[in-house]
């Protein structure tokens, strides 16, 4: 029996029962987020810096809404373009109260928002050093992969396909290839649409996935964060069950001997 | 009469007058900031926040004020 309940994810040496991470951007509201948070079952959430709101000091705060006792920030570069943006922005996360554990986001493209690898890389052997638990977004591609993980990246987060795209994993062969040369946790990061999506990343044999406009723009977004926290489940176990090895021709379910 | 001395500084982009030698902590109890809920950058170098009733304000500095918002 495959049990799940001693199969933990760990990143950066804390465990998590959840192998789903969301993201908390693009909802109508921040209670509608809290709850998509709460019913996705995710224990890390990844979230933005920006400046705070001098003119409307009544403006919500995140935190009210969503503990960070309780659920894990993962803050992100999200809109970082090179190197120095994203050293500054994490920086400044860390200081708002000891995070350690981050998201590195460089950007290379505003409209395919692929992320510049040449940045990221340098941008996380900077953080590595001083002492940052670095989970990288990055590209599909095994070398620089290898190449991060050489640099000491904490995760390695490939994107399925563009951020926000919602067309599911594109290249499941280098997605497997990263899993076999990697035994850093491996996220899908982006790019996902649905929640069969989810289940075909862990099926892969990823660690997780992060999911953010798939889950808040759908049209029901609780069911949709309840759709992920399950499909993700289902992938895990199906995983670590073994699939059976595929064939050409029809194999039949029923035994012939016997037929009348 | 004493003449009253003005500084201007930028907080987050905005422009913003304050009368005489004031102080970083007082600026941010001005604004209402939940200091334990946000970041400092002074001149594009972060403050320990610890350190804020110690931080006199000078004409033309740059601060910025960040937190968390939702993000992905």
């Amino acid at each position: 029996m495959v049990n799940l309940k001693k199969d933990n994810f760990i990143i950066a040496k804390k465990k998590f029962k959840s192998r789903l991470i969301v993201g908390t951007g693009k909802y109508k509201s921040m209670p509608e987020c809290a709850k998509a948070v709460k019913l996705s079952g995710a224990e890390i959430v990844t979230v933005a810096v920006r400046r705070v709101n001098i003119s409307d000091k009544k403006k919500p705060l995140l935190m009210d809404y969503i503990d960070p006792k309780k659920i894990t920030y993962l803050p992100n570069t999200a809109g970082c373009f090179n190197s120095i943006e994203a050293l500054r922005t994490l920086r400044l996360a860390r200081e708002i109260g000891g995070w350690k554990l981050v998201k590195l986001e460089v950007l290379g493209d505003k409209k395919n928002l692929f992320p510049d690898m040449v940045e990221t890389l340098k941008s996380t052997e900077v953080l590595s050093k001083e002492g940052f638990k670095v989970m990288v977004y990055c590209n599909d591609d095994p070398l620089m992969a290898k190449r991060l993980e050489n640099c000491g990246a904490e995760a390695i987060m490939p994107l399925a396909a563009p951020i926000g795209s919602g067309l599911g994993i594109q290249n499941k062969v280098n997605i497997q290839i990263i899993r076999q040369q990697t035994k850093l946790p491996l996220i899908i990061d982006a790019g996902l649409g649905q929640a069969s999506d989810a289940t075909i990343a862990m099926e892969l044999g990823c660690d997780g996935v992060l999911v953010n406009t798939a889950i808040a723009k759908a049209k029901k977004p609780f069911e949709m964060a309840l759709a992920f926290k399950n499909a993700v489940i289902a992938g895990r176990q199906s995983y670590k069950s073994g699939r059976i090895d595929k064939i050409l021709m029809g194999n039949p379910s029923s035994p012939l001997k016997g037929i009348i | 009469m004493k003449k009253v001395k003005k500084i201007k500084i930028k907080v987050n982009g905005k422009m913003k007058s304050f009368i005489g030698d004031y102080i970083l902590s007082d600026m941010l109890k001005r604004l209402k900031i939940p200091i334990n809920k946000v970041a400092i950058e002074m001149n594009e170098e972060i403050i320990d926040k610890k350190k804020i009733d110690k931080i006199k304000l000078k004409q033309n500095d740059k601060i910025e004020i960040v937190h968390f918002i939702g993000g992905g």
